[in-house]
């Protein structure tokens, strides 16, 4: 029987890999939620692109701030030691290499770290926002997927991306309800996986050569 | 004496050169924050066409840019992210055909702002490169990594939402109201503002947006 991790379960595993002092950039949705997961005696310093450091969670019903949102344009709060900042000032802290780690969402990984987040076809207008500054620009890049597959099971993990590109070769690692992956020079690496799924079953719902790491680690959602 | 103070909308948008049919307009603002509502009411009321808009967002409901964008004044908006839950006006414009879009990465808009501000005509960023963002764009190698050339925005017209200013034009901002306020002001060659209080003089340690940047001020309440 397999447990795939809940979406609680993947911001608590991607939390784990987050050191104390890291600035990080977490992405509109399911990555924000790794804010809520930070383990004890560590502290990050979130940033958000609107101009923000030390982002805090949300307010009380009652005390929101218009002047004071998220990337998502949601009210939020900040922490002792935050800043604000204007855009152009909060982009070079992305394009120069200041963001230790941004966490997105994705619609397709490929095995040589190439990112599809930002665009879907269709008649709406296309809207960017910072994905591709992020992914260029930050130290590291993750990926969380709230499931391994696309909702068709067609692998969001494959040889190569076929929706426009938000970067090339730029994904570090990818948390799906699954498993935590790598993306290394050699393609990806398993460096942990589910309890209950074996080998073949992952890499039968993912669409490029998976290897595993030796001291491959089991996972189990504890939240 | 110089003195940048005007009395009130009407007065900040009239004889001024720099308004006009096919103009250039930065539009402060991320989302709902910073956005300068009430001048964008006051150059509705101009009843200008075919500017073009460079906002991050496409305006939401149906007030500020939203409200600019139904009147018909724009012909092309310049903008990260136009897709805002409330963005109606802007998504039934760009179906019906009626709009030109042209989609920025974030920072790489922010950053073809500040350039325009700084006078310097074009840059060399790693964003979008390899994407369709970055078609038909000049793109050259650095130190084994490849680059987009990215030209500098210069408009115009700015429209800018601060918190305080004084009669010298310095400014400051409210939290993430600052977002674009302060890159835009230094990017058009009239920067009109509107803040929510006039104060007798900023304290020059924490201005933000130095007078020289700002050629007119209105108050408009909190």
């Amino acid at each position: 029987m397999m447990n795939a991790l809940s979406a609680a379960g993947i911001a608590r595993r991607v939390a784990e890999d987050i050191v104390d002092g890291a600035y990080v950039n977490l992405g509109i949705g399911m990555p924000m939620t790794v804010a809520d997961y930070i383990p004890d005696g560590r502290e990050f310093v979130l940033h958000s692109e609107n101009g923000l450091l030390g982002m805090g969670p949300a307010p009380a019903a009652g005390a929101e701030d218009p002047d004071l949102i998220n990337a998502g344009k949601q009210p939020v709060t900040i922490l002792p030691g935050g800043s604000y900042f204007h855009h152009a000032d909060s982009f070079a802290m992305i394009r120069g290499g200041h963001i230790d780690v941004s966490i997105l969402g994705a619609y397709q990984v490929a095995a040589n770290g190439d990112l599809a987040n930002w665009a879907l076809p269709g008649p709406k207008p296309p809207a960017v926002g910072g994905a591709m500054d992020l992914v260029a620009g930050a130290k590291q890049v993750w990926v969380m997927l709230s499931t391994h597959v696309a909702k068709d099971g067609s692998p969001k993990l494959l040889s190569r991306c076929e929706l426009p590109l938000t970067g090339l070769a730029c994904v570090n690692r990818v948390y799906s309800d699954l498993a935590v992956i790598e993306i290394s020079p050699a393609g990806l690496v398993v460096t942990d996986m589910v309890e209950g799924l074996s080998e073949d079953e992952l890499q039968a719902r993912t669409g490029a050569p998976l290897t595993f790491a030796v001291d491959c680690r089991r996972l189990v959602d504890e939240t | 004496m110089i003195d940048k103070r005007y009395t009130d909308l009407a007065a900040i948008v009239a004889d001024c050169a720099d308004l006009h049919d096919g103009a250039t307009v930065l539009v402060g603002g991320f989302g709902d924050a910073g956005v300068p509502e009430h001048l964008l009411d006051a150059i509705r009321v101009l009843g200008l066409r075919d500017l073009t808009i460079v906002s991050n967002n496409a305006g939401s409901g149906d007030y500020g840019l939203a409200r600019l964008l139904k009147a018909g004044c724009v012909g092309r908006m310049v903008c990260s992210f136009p897709r805002s839950s409330g963005s109606v006006v802007f998504e039934e414009l760009y179906a019906a055909g009626q709009i030109e879009l042209e989609i920025v990465p974030q920072g790489t808009l922010a950053e073809r702002i500040r350039a325009g501000g700084a006078g310097i005509p074009a840059f060399y960023t790693a964003t979008a490169y390899g994407t369709t963002l970055a078609e038909g764009k000049e793109t050259r190698s650095f130190d084994d990594r490849q680059y987009v050339m990215e030209r500098a925005i210069r408009a115009d017209v700015a429209l800018i939402h601060a918190r305080q200013g004084d009669r010298w034009g310095n400014l400051t901002y409210a939290r993430t109201s600052r977002n674009f306020n302060p890159i835009m002001a230094m990017a058009a060659s009239t920067t009109l503002v509107e803040v929510r209080e006039i104060v007798e003089m900023v304290d020059p340690e924490v201005v933000v947006t130095p007078g020289i940047f700002v050629n007119r001020i209105v108050e408009v309440g909190p």
